[in-house]
């Protein structure tokens, strides 16, 4: 099997200091991996930088595209990368005003997704949006609303539904669950664990949650300052850590 | 269907000031399909650790664990990951699930990861709950609630949904009731008789002599006491 994506030797520098380096993995369809790591483990640079955020110094992203098979993102140009964002990718940012458009209704901020791929008959367009806002559980009624009258939790949701209702194949998500309350974040988790196996989504979670990656993510992998000190399963990285800092990680979290 | 030959365990304790603790050496077991092997030794001695090993949530330090035709000691995530979905099952003693997905949900979730349709699989867990006596009133709520013996009840429904040709189990009468205890020892010989390789603990001794063929005593792989 074709990895979806195969990242090799990524290496992001601000200056003198490391954002990330030596990075690299395969991910294969249908996988969802986290990447865990304190503040300022680089996580958020390596997912912005596989995702086309940021233009790495060195290495590769490898995506099997479905026109042209595995392509290089890194140095595709500009537009093509744009493409895949719309398509092919989608970005769940942490703050869901990163991802939605505050002034435009929710209806429209998933509408618009479909009207970059082409989608130009409005009924259509609209009915499709309404069927994502419900699969995300946000009711008809709030389809005309703008998103600045939802709850962060809604909010939220409705940037997933925004991001994948042109059927992604790989979702990029930066603290998905941060910042929501516990009852919203078992919500969204079910509801992406769902998605994840109905569409065969691919996933790179970024968090700092580590009860969120063992629900969500099938592997793991571990970041400190820049690099990456752990990779495997992970109920076998949680349950049996084998890097000192990992250990670290691990047994710092409180029981519930 | 499972074979351990030779298989080592440590831990390092990094922030302990890096001790290294020897916990198994020299494992070996061999379960053919339609058997089930019950694993003894006193609280410690290293049976959870070696079924751990077993599920893939240790890391062995050396020898091999071959599942069907996976080793599980030197395979890679995405290949364990499919063994779990499709070879080897676990009935834990404890239940994970995501809040809020209904009981009937968490028990179709094995079948429906393999592709099944959401009949069938619904279909299956329905027929589990009922036979576990979960009562029809508590299906479509989340098992986060329910008691100790109802959530135990419901991972080995959940456990048992997919016809797995090897199963480890720990525990799995333990907190259970005579009546439920009678269905789940039943399930255990009919996963039996369908060719399934069982490895087990169990310290209801009673349990044990029915469906166990075998006792073995992960003490003689403990190193502290062989030394």
């Amino acid at each position: 099997m074709t990895p979806l994506l195969s990242v090799q030797g990524i290496r992001k520098t601000y200056g003198f200091r490391i954002g990330c380096t030596d990075v690299g993995f395969d991910l294969y369809p249908g996988e969802v991996m986290g990447i865990v790591g304190e503040s300022g483990s680089g996580k958020s640079t390596l997912l912005s930088c596989l995702a086309g955020h940021l233009t790495p110094d060195q290495g590769s992203v490898v995506f099997d595209t479905r026109a042209e098979g595995p392509r290089d993102t890194v140095t595709m140009s500009e537009p093509e990368r744009r493409m895949l964002g719309r398509t092919d990718w989608a970005f769940v940012h942490q703050n869901p005003r990163d991802g939605l458009r505050m002034s435009v209704s929710a209806g429209g901020n998933v509408g618009e997704r479909l009207m970059a791929v082409g989608a130009r008959h409005y009924g259509q367009i609209r009915e499709t949006a309404t069927d994502w806002l419900g699969r995300v559980e946000i009711t008809e009624d709030r389809i005309d609303d703008r998103p600045r009258a939802f709850s962060g939790g809604m909010q939220q949701r409705l940037q997933i539904a925004r991001n994948l209702v042109s059927g992604p194949r790989l979702v990029f998500m930066d603290e998905p669950t941060g910042g929501l309350d516990v009852s919203v974040q078992a919500r969204l988790l079910d509801l992406l664990r769902g998605l994840v196996r109905e569409m065969g989504l691919s996933a790179l979670i970024v968090t700092h949650d580590l009860a969120v990656v063992r629900l969500l993510a099938h592997r793991l992998m571990v970041m400190k300052s820049g690099r990456v000190v752990e990779t495997g399963l992970t109920d076998q990285v949680l349950d049996d850590p084998q890097h000192p800092y990992t250990q670290l990680l691990v047994s710092s979290v409180l029981q519930v | 269907m499972i074979e351990l030959r030779d298989v080592s365990k440590s831990f390092t304790l990094h922030n302990q000031g890096g001790a290294v603790i020897e916990v198994m050496r020299g494992a070996s077991l061999k379960v053919a399909p339609g058997e089930c092997v019950a694993l003894t030794g006193e609280s410690g001695a290293g049976k959870s650790t070696l079924m751990r090993m077993i599920w893939g949530n240790y890391l062995a330090a050396s020898g091999s664990i071959m599942v069907g035709t996976t080793d599980v000691a030197r395979a890679e995530p995405r290949e364990v990951l499919a063994l779990r979905r499709e070879t080897l099952g676990y009935v834990s003693q404890f239940l994970r699930v995501v809040p809020r997905v209904p009981t009937r949900e968490v028990v179709a979730e094995p079948l429906l990861a393999l592709g099944r349709s959401s009949d069938e699989a619904l279909g299956r867990a329905e027929a589990l709950l009922e036979r576990l006596n979960i009562p029809r009133t508590l299906w479509g709520l989340s098992p986060t609630t329910f008691s100790g013996g109802e959530q135990q009840r419901v991972n080995i429904a959940r456990g048992f949904a997919h016809a797995f040709p090897a199963l480890l189990l720990d525990e799995p009468t333990a907190s259970l009731d005579a009546t439920n205890r009678e269905v789940v020892l039943a399930l255990i010989e009919e996963a039996k008789a369908r060719g399934a390789a069982i490895v087990g603990i169990f310290h209801d001794e009673e349990a044990r002599g029915r469906v166990c063929d075998r006792v073995v005593d992960v003490t003689r792989f403990t190193p502290a006491r062989a030394a």
